[in-house]
């Protein structure tokens, strides 16, 4: 992992440090209340902050992630440098438009939703 | 192989790597599916409803703690490598790294009991 990567691993994981605690607190919020979907998007729907939040949050962790891949395709698999980051782009851009996506379907009026 | 080829295996710390390597792999395998799930939304609430009943089943509840296991123990192993990296060297890392584990292992086992 050449410097530049391992500021932008480091970076991002410091940045998610408080948002995961706000991720694990609504989890823990919920397991208390079984909503149905219905529930769920009321809450959600039309949202700024948590489209804000979950945005960046969604943006954060694929960057990390990918990184982190990226890591072990080329430590355990064995990959050449350029194909794991190949790959690895490919994936976290994969999970950025995957997670966008899931971001804009709970956060977005259902009016607006494709 | 010689026994001390292998020696390394039984350090703590190096075990603490591990599981902060397969604990990272483990959500990025999850964080696809994740999405995936929510972006059913999109669809309508109906779609989300018919995965939310899914959820209700003993075996998903427990796969959902094991996630919870994963989440808390790359993250509690990331904050520790964050402060060994950025913070005065303090000792007893070995120690911190067991009580990490079972911390995130205990938070996992009160969501399962309490979604059970």
């Amino acid at each position: 992992m050449n410097v530049r990567l391992y500021l932008w691993q480091r970076g991002t994981a410091a940045i998610m440090v408080p948002m995961i605690l706000v991720h694990l607190a609504v989890i823990f919020y919920a397991m208390d209340r079984p909503l149905t979907a219905e529930q769920i998007l009321s809450r959600t729907q039309g949202s700024f902050a948590w489209g804000l939040f979950y945005g960046m949050f969604v943006l954060l962790a694929s960057i990390h992630a990918s990184i982190g891949i990226r890591n072990v395709l080329s430590e355990w698999g064995k990959l050449k440098s350029g194909t794991a980051a190949g790959v690895s782009t490919v994936f976290g851009a994969a999970l950025i438009v995957l997670g966008l996506r899931a971001v804009a379907a709970v956060v977005l009026p259902a009016g607006m939703l494709p | 192989m010689s026994a001390t080829w292998r020696a390394y295996r039984r350090n703590i710390l190096w075990n603490a790597a591990l599981i902060h390597r397969l604990s990272g792999i483990g959500l990025a395998v999850f964080l696809p599916l994740h999405f995936l799930v929510l972006g059913l939304a999109i669809e309508g609430a109906g779609k989300l409803d018919g995965l939310l009943t899914l959820a209700q089943m003993p075996g998903v509840k427990l796969a959902e703690a094991g996630l919870i296991f994963l989440l808390v123990v790359h993250f509690l192993g990331g904050l520790r490598l964050l402060a060994i990296e950025n913070l005065r060297w303090f000792g007893g890392q070995k120690w911190i790294a067991i009580s990490l584990a079972v911390v995130s292992g205990s938070i996992a086992f009160f969501f399962l009991i309490h979604v059970l």
